[in-house]
């Protein structure tokens, strides 16, 4: 094996062989130890191979490259208005003028990050007077997005329950899988997309979670599950509390569409209360990349609900400790955006106002395409679950083969697990997606489901 | 605050005592095990300074500039650039690897406008989370693709250093750095360290400004330095976090990376905008790893957006906005390096100040260390103990290292601050 490496690599290095000139000769016991008779500048780097393209990413890209009149991102999980443009909401605009003029300075955060962001975004989440805050229960960091927190928190359980898994859905977000991959958490999954009904596999979920050592991580969407848009009904959730309570496991949020799922803050909210009024453990990752449109400021928030204040602040020191050597302290721009839309009545008043009309615009293009498909559709199928989704993404239930038809005749850009984002949807183009689902559906090769 | 009424209804008979609830309620945290996280070295002094109630108070601590009235600035360069943000651009998430742009300039800065390193796209870069993030990057990349490689950290450094590294699980040693008789660079003790390190090992170099001692190598001993690297096939790691602010001039504080260039030399760089154009909390700063050529960069490049999804998935862009605007308008990008002479001159001149102010009072003690380091930070010399009684006695707050931050040292309290460092260090 290390013979071959060798070999390859002078094969590769044959362009540069008269640049160096010192090529042959040289073994590699592995991609770092590099054994030579004399010096050379051989790169370090000779075995790094190119990363796979990103499969969320890849799609703009595609899509990008598309001459055609009549092509669609539907790729994207970002919002977009009407007339298919970004969105910077009224609201942040409002606070970042705010902001230049207060011109405040820009030293370092603590490492916890802002102080009025963490506490805003405490009482968003748990309500302003949830006991749990009242009796400062609730370890509260401010870190980058949605990601960031799930980062801090699977490093946390990689210190301090090494024995433990996390259990997350299938299908999930693809990052999920990468972050405790490179926490080093071990994962399995529970069943959660039955593809039969387009819908939940509640038992199969319940099954599963029950099925899995006490003590597991139990990673749990809080609302507009991504990529299916599938939730849980409210007595589902008591169920999913349930035996989540009797196993002892700990309930993990990802709660990245807060306002965006049904358009209210708190009824987004409300799986998470549920937990945390049993008197439960939480984790909760927060993101406000979606429901500010703070995308690429990278804000959010991991909270650590405990059992008491103590414990709390032992939670926090140490949630502070993972942050240190990975980022010293969190980007300050994106938190006083929240702070100041959030700690100002009128804004955070225009900002639920902006919230319901996004989360509206989503509603009125799902009932459009329903309506379209029903319309078109002439084969009897029940396009209705994709009423029953909620949030940006709908799970259309096509397959590989049948989105690659999306694509290439249609040219239509999503995911290939059968994902598009209504985010990126106009009603204009509804009727063209709905002849496009039908055609991908009916005609499009591959196993129809 | 409307909920549904279902939800409302199954609220309710929740909240009702039931046997899961109480129990729940009545169990032990999960946490038990979690014990409390000893509090930062160097953070923890501000947090001390802030509670600290004397109108005498001085803080020599955090590495933060601050002007001659002892207050934070921002650059008028990031004003100007901010004002031509606010509300208008959209806040898409940035590529994976960070904006183009903010890179595009950053290896400019470093390598040179000129650099035929950028013409021939040999230079992987990433936008990271200031210095912090890129040291971050680098560390994990190391443990990913050269498992079997360690890191040469100097004695001292910055410590979250140690934390890195450590956290990412690269194996670390030290070398010799600071020389305490002197307080200057222990150049011998330095030159053994990288002989006898086994070929092909990795180490940090602080490219200008060491933190925390301010001693720099001179441009002949980094020759030396270089040359040695070569015969050995050592991996420099360059961390840059002062490009500009040392000696005033952003050229010049990069001498020793282009050395390292120029003897061809496949280096690693972190960069931090942090001190040089004061924008600390927006965590701005930029990886680079020179390659071999461009198809390897292209990959390594992935490789390192790899390590960054399941991190933070893309990087901040406010602070990258700022710094590609003025990196590209001429005349902001004159008005920052205006500026960012300032800083430099006026730490500069505080240096001279204090040292002047301890002989003036008669010390016995040689000060030429004050003037001879660079950079925000005085390694003082001073023992913990001397520390503490500045503390104590004199409302002064820096670390026990003895290490002065000189950005918080003003003409407003140089006198006092000289004063009360004679009166700890005097022999009696």
């Amino acid at each position: 094996m290390a013979s071959s490496a060798a070999a390859f690599a002078v094969l590769r290095g044959g362009k540069s062989e008269a640049r160096a000139g010192c090529r042959v000769g040289i073994t590699r016991k592995n991609f770092g130890r590099v054994m030579m008779a004399l010096a050379v500048d051989v790169s370090r780097f000779e075995g790094v191979p190119m990363a796979p393209p990103d499969p969320i990413l890849g799609v703009s890209e595609a899509f990008k490259a598309d001459k055609n009149d009549l092509k669609l991102n539907l790729g994207v999980g970002a919002y977009r208005t009407e007339e298919l443009q970004p969105y910077v909401l009224n609201v942040v605009k409002k606070a970042e003028t705010l902001m230049l003029e207060k011109g405040e300075n820009k030293e370092y955060l603590p490492i916890e990050g802002l102080a009025a962001f963490n506490k805003a975004t405490a009482e968003l989440l748990f309500g302003a007077d949830n006991p749990v805050l009242k009796q400062g229960r609730v370890a509260t960091l401010q870190s980058l997005s949605g990601t960031g927190s799930l980062r801090l928190a699977a490093a946390f359980i990689q210190r301090y329950f090494p024995e433990a898994k996390v259990l997350i859905s299938s299908p999930t977000w693809g990052n999920h899988k990468n972050i405790f991959n490179d926490a080093r958490v071990p994962w399995s999954e529970y069943r959660y997309y039955d593809p039969k009904t387009v819908g939940l596999d509640f038992e199969g979920m319940i099954a599963d979670i029950q099925a899995a050592p006490d003590g597991s991580f139990v990673l749990l969407h809080g609302c507009a599950h991504n990529p299916t848009g599938i939730d849980p009904t409210p007595e589902q959730w008591e169920k999913i509390a349930d035996v989540i309570q009797e196993k002892k496991h700990m309930p993990f949020f990802d709660v990245a569409y807060q306002g965006f799922a049904s358009g209210s803050l708190d009824e987004d909210a409300s799986s998470v209360r549920l937990f945390v009024e049993r008197g439960l453990e939480v984790f909760v990752a927060q993101s406000y990349s979606k429901n500010l449109g703070l995308y690429a400021e990278r804000i959010g928030a991991i909270n650590v609900v405990c059992s008491t204040p103590e414990v709390a602040n032992r939670v926090k020191s140490q949630l502070k400790r993972l942050a240190r050597p990975m980022y010293s302290n969190p980007p300050i721009h994106g938190a006083r955006i929240v702070a100041n839309v959030v700690g100002d009545p009128t804004m955070f008043g225009e900002w639920k106002q902006e919230m319901e009309e996004m989360a509206g615009r989503i509603k009125n293009v799902r009932q459009k395409l329903y309506d379209s498909l029903s319309a078109k559709d002439k084969s009897g199928k029940d396009w209705s679950f994709i009423l029953r989704q909620i949030g940006m993404f709908s799970y259309t239930g096509l397959n590989k083969t049948q989105s690659d038809n999306m694509t290439d005749k249609w040219h239509i850009y999503m995911t290939k697990d059968g994902r598009i984002s209504l985010a990126g949807l106009s009603l204009a183009k509804c009727e063209y997606l709905a002849d496009a689902i039908i055609d991908s559906f009916h005609n499009g090769l591959g196993t129809a489901k | 605050m409307a909920m549904s009424s279902s939800l409302a209804a199954i609220r309710r008979r929740a909240v009702a005592p039931s046997p899961l609830a109480a129990r729940a309620r009545a169990m032990a945290s999960l946490f038990g095990h979690v014990e409390p996280a000893p509090k930062d070295p160097i953070l923890g002094v501000t947090e001390a300074f802030l509670a600290d109630p004397s109108p005498d108070k001085v803080n020599v601590g955090v590495g933060a500039y601050r002007d001659d009235n002892g207050k934070p600035v921002v650059l008028d360069c990031v004003r100007e650039a901010e004002r031509r943000i606010a509300g208008n651009l959209n806040m898409e998430y940035l590529p994976m690897g960070g904006s183009i742009k903010m890179i595009e300039e950053s290896l400019k800065l470093a390598y040179g406008e000129d650099s035929e390193f950028i013409k021939d796209k040999r230079i992987a870069a990433v936008q990271a989370l200031s210095g912090t993030g890129a040291c971050r990057l680098f560390a994990d990349f190391q443990r990913r693709f050269l498992p079997d490689s360690q890191i040469y950290i100097p004695t001292p450094t910055w410590s979250n250093h140690h934390n890195i590294w450590r956290d990412a699980q690269v194996p670390q040693r030290t070398f010799t750095y600071y020389h305490p008789e002197s307080r200057g660079l222990d150049f011998a003790g330095l030159m053994d360290d990288i002989k006898n390190a086994p070929n092909g090992s990795f180490f940090l170099l602080h490219a200008c400004a060491h933190n925390p001692t301010g001693v720099d190598p001179t441009e002949e001993q980094w020759r030396e330095i270089s040359y040695q690297f070569k015969v050995k096939n050592h991996f420099p790691f360059f961390d840059m976090a002062y490009q500009g602010f040392a000696s005033g001039d952003p050229e010049r504080d990069a001498r020793a990376i282009r050395i390292f260039l120029e003897d061809g030399h496949q280096i690693g760089c972190a960069q931090s905008y942090a001190k040089n154009m004061g924008l600390y909390g927006q965590r701005a700063g930029c990886l680079s790893i020179l390659c071999e050529d461009e198809m390897q960069a292209v990959a390594v490049k992935s490789q390192l957006q790899q390590i960054a999804r399941p991190m933070y998935s893309n990087p901040p862009v406010h602070g990258s906005l700022v710094v590609s605007i003025i990196l590209n308008d001429p005349e902001l990008k004159s008005l920052w390096l205006k500026e960012v002479k300032g800083m430099a001159d006026r730490i500069i001149g505080m240096r001279k100040a204090l040292r002047e102010n301890l002989e003036s009072l008669g010390s016995h003690l040689s000060w030429d260390h004050i003037t001879n380091q660079i950079g925000m930070f005085c390694y003082s010399g001073m023992t913990p103990e001397q520390v503490d009684r500045l503390t104590n006695e004199y409302h002064i707050y820096m670390t026990r290292n003895g290490r002065i931050s000189m950005a918080g040292v003003t003409t407003g309290n140089v006198a006092y601050l000289a004063n009360a460092i004679h009166e700890v260090t005097k022999t009696k």
